[in-house]
């Protein structure tokens, strides 16, 4: 049975990656349909609907980070891929804030920056707020992002 | 840390010097014109609404021929031209222009013109085409298409679908003789015929030919084709070399691309102007503009405008109540951020300019969320060099935001040092896997990665340090406008109430676990400030509701003011994100030194080594320095701002030359 720990360890990184990759992808995506109808009027601001655009993108960077230090942690980077069930599942664990609010969050974040591209579109001086709103919603994912490295920094130490 | 005191201004002068006048405060751009005073029979404004919307359209024709000539010319535009701002030009070119102001606009309107011409003359080439293409299968018929037969004969010229042969179309016809078929030409989608046949068998031949698809070309052409198709290449061939004569005269206007500029700068100006003027009061013989002028320009613009012109100025003090425009005054430090301050909102009405206090925490957040001495230097070095480089022709602006970037780059340098990060552990990887040896740069202070913990207990300090200082804010807001009861009631119980309870909780040991600090507060400590803590609570709770009268009513909105302190644990949990963006870097970074670091091996290993380096740190700084400039805007507008800044005031808007070619500034003395 002890075989399978790394499977639960590896299953917890890989969603984390995937799962946030996805609501990135999605995010940056809606956000660039958003910004290319702006572009076509005011290309002017194509360097604010870019960052604006851009926004939605970081969770599936967190997600890529949560991944590695799994990676590296268990080994499969680099090192022994040997632990027990219950451990496995702990990383498993550890990693699910990230996936799962990472997916969510790049999303919901995204229909904000949509938003916002549309003020700056008519009013491209008040660029200032309307980047805020988004970050508003990424600190929900940064909040899981702490928490997944956190645990799993501190699931390597336990003994089990 | 202050805005500029502002004065109200209001010139008198005679009309014969209103040009004059108007385009020397232009050229200074130190006033604000507002009119207070109302019109009455004597003093009235002028309607200079179409002298106005005539300069709209001189603007708008030029822009047009400006874009149009560009295009042409497909000047070699470099990214860093943007750094060179506008030239500077004296004022006697200015002057000298109204010479040439006709030419250069009918150049522009020619341009136009032309552009036009190449449009209209493309259009008819298509048409041509879309004939030509038409006429192309009848090529072979030396008769006009719309020809219909002779006096015994009936012909029909037309097309039948698909592929047809001169067999099959006998045998269709085989009761119809006499008759003569001829094949013009034959696709795979048609076959073009002429069919002749004699008049009394025309409802016949027509019945038929019908019955198997025959139809008429549909084209008004009287001509035979084969001679209209050389008309008609003749026609595009003098479509296309109008348009290059076309094309070659709006090139030739190359050297008049200058003046056009100039023009479009010029006559930008003089909309302003004239906008001024609808807003001056005027007599046949005196006009009476008023407005807001920087106290600090007050004394320099009466002496200028007196050794010039015979004129009457008056200055007041703004009242109490005005809402004065406002214009930032910071040092050389903090000014970089003053647009961040305007991109939320300008200072309201008694409010104190927050840009030198959230310029200190700025650059502090920023290094941290970045926190790599390699990228910081990037940034640092790179906006040093453009900032020397262009040291003279910079925008102001520009050089506010290049000046931004180095500071927070010097500062993402220090941060990076005190954590041990240059790019990610690039010194690691490399003498590890070219040399064989590993050779670790020792942090000042502390790896984050390592001790995470350590980090997040130091985020959320600087936190409680960042809110504190906006509560201070509040607190020196509150003294200068002497409501000593809003500074006790509102801010010094809160300072007790937070601090106090920082210490209790210091002095618990499940907390001081959970933070990994290595010392802990004598629980006497604790209890003393738990006392502290309560009293500040009541406080709060009697006091915060103070503007209800119903006591009990007062006592609830106290009770739900003392509920802000969940707001207080919220704004500083969120600095938790110093800590995970750090990380970000951090790790991210090292990701891409160990994808490298596989491929390491060989000339053909160091060359693939360097290109993956160099091409993931681009992206992580990328990405990483936007997230970092996005989230130290968020702690500053939400958290520290969240304590004490409202905003809403209205910035200083001079009437000035707001040209975008030259610069047409006089020469400011004393600064």
């Amino acid at each position: 049975m002890d075989s399978y720990g790394i499977v639960f360890a590896l299953l917890g990184a890989v969603l984390a990656a995937l799962l946030s990759g996805i609501g990135s992808a999605i995010g940056v995506g809606m956000g660039g349909e958003a910004a290319a109808g702006v572009i076509t009027e005011t290309p002017s601001s194509f360097g604010k609907v870019l960052i604006l655009q851009l926004l939605p993108g970081t969770q599936g960077i967190y997600g890529l980070l949560i991944a590695f230090i799994t990676l590296s942690q268990i080994g499969v980077i680099g090192g022994s891929a040997e632990m027990s069930l219950a451990k496995g599942f702990l990383y498993f664990c550890a990693c699910l804030p990230m996936a799962i609010v990472g997916y969510f969050s790049a999303i919901r974040q995204a229909r904000v920056s949509v938003a916002s591209i549309g003020v700056v579109a008519k009013k491209p001086e008040q660029f200032g707020k309307a980047m805020i709103f988004p970050a508003m919603v990424e600190t929900y994912a940064i909040l899981a992002l702490l928490v997944s490295i956190l645990a799993i920094t501190g699931v390597t130490g336990l003994n089990i | 840390m202050a805005v500029l005191q502002m004065q109200r201004i209001c010139i008198c002068a005679q009309k014969k010097d209103r040009k004059h006048i108007l385009e020397f405060l232009q050229r200074r751009g130190v006033i604000e014109i507002n009119d207070v005073i109302p019109e009455d029979s004597i003093f009235q404004k002028t309607d200079v609404a179409v002298a106005e919307s005539l300069l709209e359209k001189n603007v708008a024709s030029t822009k047009e021929a400006i874009e149009i000539l560009e295009g042409y010319l497909q000047n070699k535009k470099s990214m860093l031209s943007v750094l060179n701002g506008r030239n500077e030009v004296p004022i006697e070119i200015y002057d000298s222009f109204s010479a040439k102001h006709e030419i250069t606009l009918n150049t522009a309107k020619r341009i136009i013109i032309l552009k036009k011409q190449i449009a209209e003359n493309k259009a008819e080439i298509l048409k041509l085409q879309t004939q030509e293409e038409m006429l192309t299968p009848w090529k072979q018929l030396d008769i006009p298409l719309d020809f219909t037969g002779t006096k015994y004969t009936t012909s029909f010229i037309g097309i039948l679908p698909n592929t047809w042969d001169l067999d099959k179309i006998y045998r269709v016809l085989a009761n119809q003789i006499p008759l003569n078929v001829d094949i013009i030409s034959a696709s795979r989608e048609q076959t073009c015929i002429f069919v002749i046949c004699t008049k009394e068998k025309s409802e016949e031949v027509s019945e038929i030919l019908r019955g198997v698809g025959f139809s008429h070309p549909n084209s008004g052409v009287d001509e035979a084709p084969s001679i209209k198709l050389i008309s008609i290449k003749k026609q595009i061939s003098e479509c296309e070399s109008s348009i290059i004569e076309a094309e070659k005269e709006i090139k030739s206007y190359e050297d008049k691309l200058d003046d056009l500029y100039f023009l479009q700068d010029y006559d930008t100006m003089r909309t302003e102007k004239y906008e001024v003027i609808s807003h001056l009061l005027q007599t046949s013989k005196v006009f009476v503009m008023t407005g807001y002028i920087p106290e600090v320009e007050t004394k320099n613009i009466i002496e200028l405008l007196n050794e010039r012109f015979e004129i009457a100025i008056e200055l007041e003090q703004p009242d109490m109540d005005e809402e004065v425009p406002i214009m930032f005054k910071n040092n050389g430090f903090s000014n970089p951020l003053e647009n961040t301050v305007e991109a939320f909102s300008p200072p309201g009405k008694g409010e104190l300019d927050p840009t030198m206090v959230m310029s200190l925490f700025y650059y502090l957040l920023f290094g941290l969320m970045l926190s790599d001495a390699g990228y910081g230097a990037l940034i640092a070095i790179g906006c040093g060099v453009l900032l020397v480089k262009f040291k003279n022709t910079l925008e102001i602006s520009m050089r506010k935001t290049l000046k931004m970037y180095l500071f927070c780059g010097i500062s993402t340098v220090f941060w990076g040092i005190m954590f041990g990060s240059y790019f990610g552990d690039i010194v690691d990887i490399v003498s590890e896997s070219f040399f064989g040896q590993k050779i670790t740069i020792p942090p000042l202070w502390f790896f984050p990665v390592n001790e995470p913990m350590r980090m997040l207990s130091f985020s959320l300090l600087l936190g409680l340090l960042h809110l504190l200082t906006g509560l201070g804010m509040k607190l020196y807001q509150c003294m200068k406008h002497k409501d000593y009861k809003s500074a006790l009631y509102d801010v010094v119980l809160w300072f007790v109430l937070l601090i106090s309870t920082v210490l209790l909780l210091l002095s618990m040991q499940m907390v001081v676990d959970i933070l990994s600090i290595d010392f802990i507060l004598p629980s006497a400590v604790g209890s003393i400030s738990g006392i502290f803590a309560g009293l500040a609570a009541i406080g709060i709770v009697l006091t915060n509701g103070r503007e209800s009268r119903n006591p009990f009513k007062r006592f609830l909105k106290g009770l739900y003011a003392l509920y802000g302190i969940t707001g207080y644990l919220s704004d500083v949990l969120s600095y938790s994100r110093l800590l995970a963006l750090g990380l970000a870097t951090g790790v991210i970074a090292s990701v891409i030194n160990k994808m490298a670091a596989m491929v390491t091996g060989g000339i053909i290993g160091a060359f693939f080594f360097i290109l993956i380096v160099i091409g993931g740190h681009t992206l992580n700084i990328g990405i990483n320095a936007l997230g970092a400039y996005v989230h130290t805007n968020r702690l500053q507008y939400v958290e520290f701002f969240g304590k004490f800044y409202e905003g809403g005031g209205r910035m200083f808007n001079p009437f000035s030359a707001r040209t975008k070619y030259y610069k047409f500034k006089e020469k400011i003395k004393n600064g």
